[in-house]
């Protein structure tokens, strides 16, 4: 088997992370900011899954299994968040939501 | 008995603790009981005091009451010291004060701060004393400070009226003049001298410094500066006119016979200062001199019956600065004791025609009261017979000694003489001025109501016959300062015949010039209406004008200190020094508002200014 | 196997890009799914089978499925596709995407440093069990614990 160099797959966890931040910073629709912020987490859980093949151990994975659970419960509850905000205010324009101003 | 001089000012100052703690609850009768019986028992316990020490013989006692201060090498301590001339003032501050506290038992019935009125007089009586009896010039200091506390305490004490408390504020601040000048003096003397004790200063100050010296100068000066204050004499006297707004026994007993001479005192006390600064010394006699004819020419013009008394009080005080100032240190004592008296019978005696005409205080208003106000009446004529100096009168002894000493000052004694002898014709004119014209003549009509009786009863007519007796045989009392002044004295003044004829008739022919004008009958109106056609002239109203204003000392003093001052707070109105302040809070406000605008409340703004803050955070990380 | 790795990484690449930058919301779901699946032959390259499993079965087939019900209950409709488009207008993206590229250029620089080399050694579930089991047993009730009070609040947050 050849050997593969990680710091690629690395580099490929900073790709897709800088995606999803993109993603975070410009769209306008909660569920699409909600959709990159899984692309980000997904992108870390690579990074951990990486690093642990490196070193050969199960390490990475139990993160990324801890990861996994995190993402799941936050999807849950942000998707609770987003139905909540969609029967308020009727949109699902993050603009609205700004009455923490100041 | 010596040793309970401590007692002296604690009776009257545990009267007034027990008037202000209690505020006059328990009644108007206990608050005179409390009042008049610590002046009483502080006055039996000076008598039996003053008796003891004279008949011991001894020249001084010092009392230490209690270590007061310890800073370094200074350690002033509160100890009283007593020679002849504390005995004369312990007397006179307690005997003439108890007199004053019985006559306001009477004066004051009816008012409803009679307890508050007995406290402050109380606390004077205990300052005084203490002023005193100061064994230092710190607790002297002491003394000095309460007593001008209480004189603004009980200037304004019907606070109710405005103009009373601008009064009280204006003595105030112009005795307060004359407290700063007397601080420096001290700060001088301790700075050179290294001790504030005043037995120990006047020994070793003509030990240190030569005479005429600089800092012998200044240190008296600067002592003048606050006698000057205290006792109402050029340049700081515009207070006293005006401090008659408060009742009429604290005129008498504040503003005649007591805090007044105060400044007096002081000089006496520290005379071997002045006899090492000749030049101040003359200049104390050269203010008395000014003080008392300017004092005299006003009294001529004034209507209200109290501020005739006050300028009287500033002219009787220029004689005892005069004393001072030529080195008649006795003279000013004695003068400054039968002073004392026959101004508090004056005092008193107006309040008694003040009271008995519903507080009409003009005296153009009044005349023909010799049969209503009979007690008053003979009171007004022994205390003016002894003001104006008439022969066989307290005052006559008092005031020839002076004079003679005057005339044996070596430089300028003719024309400080001449000057004191023009005083006493303006004295007896005024003084019988005022006596004509309330007690003589046409009786005016009354627009009140009520008859005119005389206000009488045993508290406010036994102090009046006792002090008319004191006014009379006063003069045969020997003041014992001989050993406080010991060697300052000089010998008996001899004077021939003629002088003694010039100064008895002088006073007499101010009583008659008085009699031609003012005496009520027929010759006397025409006269009167003379001197009115000359006063209507533009010069006669002129000089009236200014001398009716104090010789425009009033209006000087406002256009040279108030006004400016007055435009200097207007400027600063927005206040420069709160504006500092103010200015933090203004940046912190501004700040604020610049600040809040990165919370804009959007997601995606929060979003990208971690995103910034990570890429600098990254960027520090890897270029380190 | 390196072609396999790279393949994958291109494919998720593409996908999210396309997550990203699409205006209707189930189209971008299923890019999203691409995506994940992507990553996890990634996984399964670089040895790590259970990982790969998880991300299968869990993410693509959980969690995103939880998303398109919740899409579906939305409704939103075309109304949304059209302000969508609107909202992504070229403008839009030029500031995120400098700042994301100077971020992504300093985690490159970093990692380019290197050059380790790796052979893929495959790292089982029984190992992976052995450790849940020793050191990491707490993490697992804290895990539990987390998605306990995940469904508690969604329930709560959801509430009419």
């Amino acid at each position: 088997m050849e050997s593969i160099p990680y710091e690629h797959g690395l580099i490929l966890a900073a790709i897709l992370f800088s995606c999803g931040l993109v993603g975070v910073l410009t769209r306008r629709n909660i569920v699409f900011v909600l959709m990159s912020l899984e692309v980000m987490l997904n992108a870390c859980g690579l990074a951990f899954v990486v690093a642990s093949a490196r070193w050969g151990h199960a390490d990475g994975q139990i993160m990324f299994m801890m990861i996994l659970t995190l993402a799941a419960a936050e999807v849950a509850v942000g998707l609770g968040l987003i139905i909540q905000m969609y029967r308020r205010y009727h949109t699902v324009d993050i603009s609205v939501l700004s009455e923490m101003k100041g | 008995m010596l040793e309970w001089i401590g007692l002296l000012p604690l009776f009257p100052l545990l009267g007034f603790l027990a008037l202000t703690l209690t505020g006059g609850k328990p009644g108007n009768t206990s608050a005179s009981l409390i009042g008049v019986g610590s002046i009483a028992l502080s006055f039996v316990l000076a008598a039996a005091i003053s008796y003891e020490f004279l008949r011991s013989g001894a020249s001084s006692h010092t009392q230490l009451l209690w270590n007061w201060m310890r800073v370094g090498d200074f350690t002033p301590a509160f100890s009283f010291y007593l020679d002849g001339l504390a005995v004369v003032m312990i007397l006179v501050i307690t005997g003439v004060g108890l007199l004053i506290h019985l006559y306001s038992t009477g004066y004051m019935t009816g008012d409803p701060s009679f307890a508050r009125f007995f406290a402050y007089m109380n606390l004077f009586v205990a300052s005084m004393l203490v002023l005193v009896l100061a064994d230092n010039l710190v607790l002297l200091y002491l003394g000095w400070e309460g007593v001008g506390l209480c004189s603004y305490l009980l200037i304004g004490f019907w606070y109710q009226k405005p103009a009373n408390g601008y009064a009280a504020r204006k003595a105030f601040v112009v005795t307060r003049v004359g407290d700063t000048s007397m601080a420096i003096g001290l700060f001088v003397l301790f700075t050179q001298l290294g001790t504030l004790n005043i037995q120990e200063v006047l020994t070793l100050a003509p030990q240190q410094w030569s005479v005429s010296s600089g800092v012998a100068v200044a240190a008296a000066a600067l002592l003048l500066g606050g006698a000057v204050g205290k006792s109402a004499q050029l340049p700081l006297q515009t207070w006293l006119p005006d401090a008659m707004a408060g009742p009429t026994p604290i005129s008498a007993l504040i503003h005649a016979a007591t805090m007044v001479t105060a400044g007096v005192y002081l000089i006496a006390r520290t005379h071997i200062l002045f006899e090492l600064a000749p030049q101040v010394q003359m200049l104390v006699a050269v203010l008395g001199l000014l003080t008392l004819l300017m004092a005299g020419f006003t009294a001529l013009t004034q209507r209200d019956i109290k501020r005739i008394l006050a300028y009287s009080t500033m002219s009787q005080i220029g004689y005892m600065f005069l004393a001072l100032g030529v080195g008649a240190w006795s003279a000013a004592t004695f003068h400054l004791m039968t002073h004392a008296f026959f101004k508090a019978l004056l005092f008193l005696a107006a309040g008694t025609v003040i009271l008995s005409l519903h507080h009409e205080q003009d005296i153009f208003k009044m005349g023909g009261l010799r049969k209503r106000l009979p007690l008053a009446f003979w009171s007004f004529l022994i205390g003016s017979a002894a003001l104006a100096a008439l022969p066989f009168t307290s005052g006559f002894y008092s005031k020839d000694e002076i004079l003679l000493a005057a005339l044996a000052q070596p430089q300028y004694g003719i024309i400080l003489w001449l000057g004191g002898v023009l005083g006493a014709l303006l004295t007896a004119i005024y003084s019988f001025r005022l006596v004509f014209v309330v007690f003589y003549g046409k009786e005016l009509p009354q627009h009140d109501h009520e008859p005119i009786r005389e206000i009488r009863g045993i508290p406010m007519a036994a102090p009046l016959v006792i002090l008319a007796a004191l006014s009379v045989l006063g003069g045969f009392i020997a003041v014992p300062v001989g050993a406080v002044f010991g060697a300052a004295e000089a010998e008996p003044y001899h004077a021939s015949t003629l002088i003694h004829a010039i100064m008895i008739a002088v006073p007499l022919l101010g009583v008659g010039i008085s009699y031609l004008i003012y005496g009520g009958h027929a010759i006397a109106a025409t006269n009167l209406s003379k001197l009115e056609r000359i006063r209507q002239s533009a010069a006669g109203a002129a000089i009236t004008r200014f001398w009716f204003g104090g010789w425009g000392m009033d209006a000087l003093y406002d256009r040279l200190l108030v006004r400016p001052f007055i435009a200097l707070a207007h400027l600063n109105r927005k206040d420069i020094i709160d504006t500092g302040y103010a200015s933090i809070a203004a940046f912190t406000q501004a700040g604020n508002n610049l600040l809040v605008r990165t919370q804009t409340g959007n997601l995606r703004w929060y979003s990208i200014s971690m995103i910034g803050g990570l890429i600098i955070v990254i960027a520090v990380g890897v270029w380190r | 196997m390196i072609l396999l790795f790279y393949l994958a990484a291109a494919f998720a690449i593409v996908a999210t890009i396309f997550v990203i930058t699409s205006a209707h919301v189930v189209h971008a779901l299923v890019y999203l799914i691409i995506s994940l699946l992507a990553v996890a032959v990634i996984f399964f390259v670089l040895g790590a089978p259970f990982a790969a499993m998880l991300e299968a079965i869990v993410y693509a087939g959980a969690i995103m499925v939880l998303f398109l019900f919740v899409m579906m209950m939305l409704n939103l409709g075309q109304a949304t596709e059209n302000e969508e488009r609107s909202w992504l207008r070229p403008r839009v993206w030029l500031v995120p995407a400098l700042m994301i590229l100077i971020l992504l250029g300093q985690l490159v620089f970093v990692l380019w440093q290197q050059q380790t080399d790796m052979t893929p050694v495959e790292v089982g579930v029984r190992k992976l069990s052995i450790l849940l089991y020793g050191p990491y047993l707490l993490a697992v009730e804290l895990a539990s614990m987390l998605l306990l009070a995940g469904l508690i609040s969604a329930y709560h947050v959801a509430r009419k």
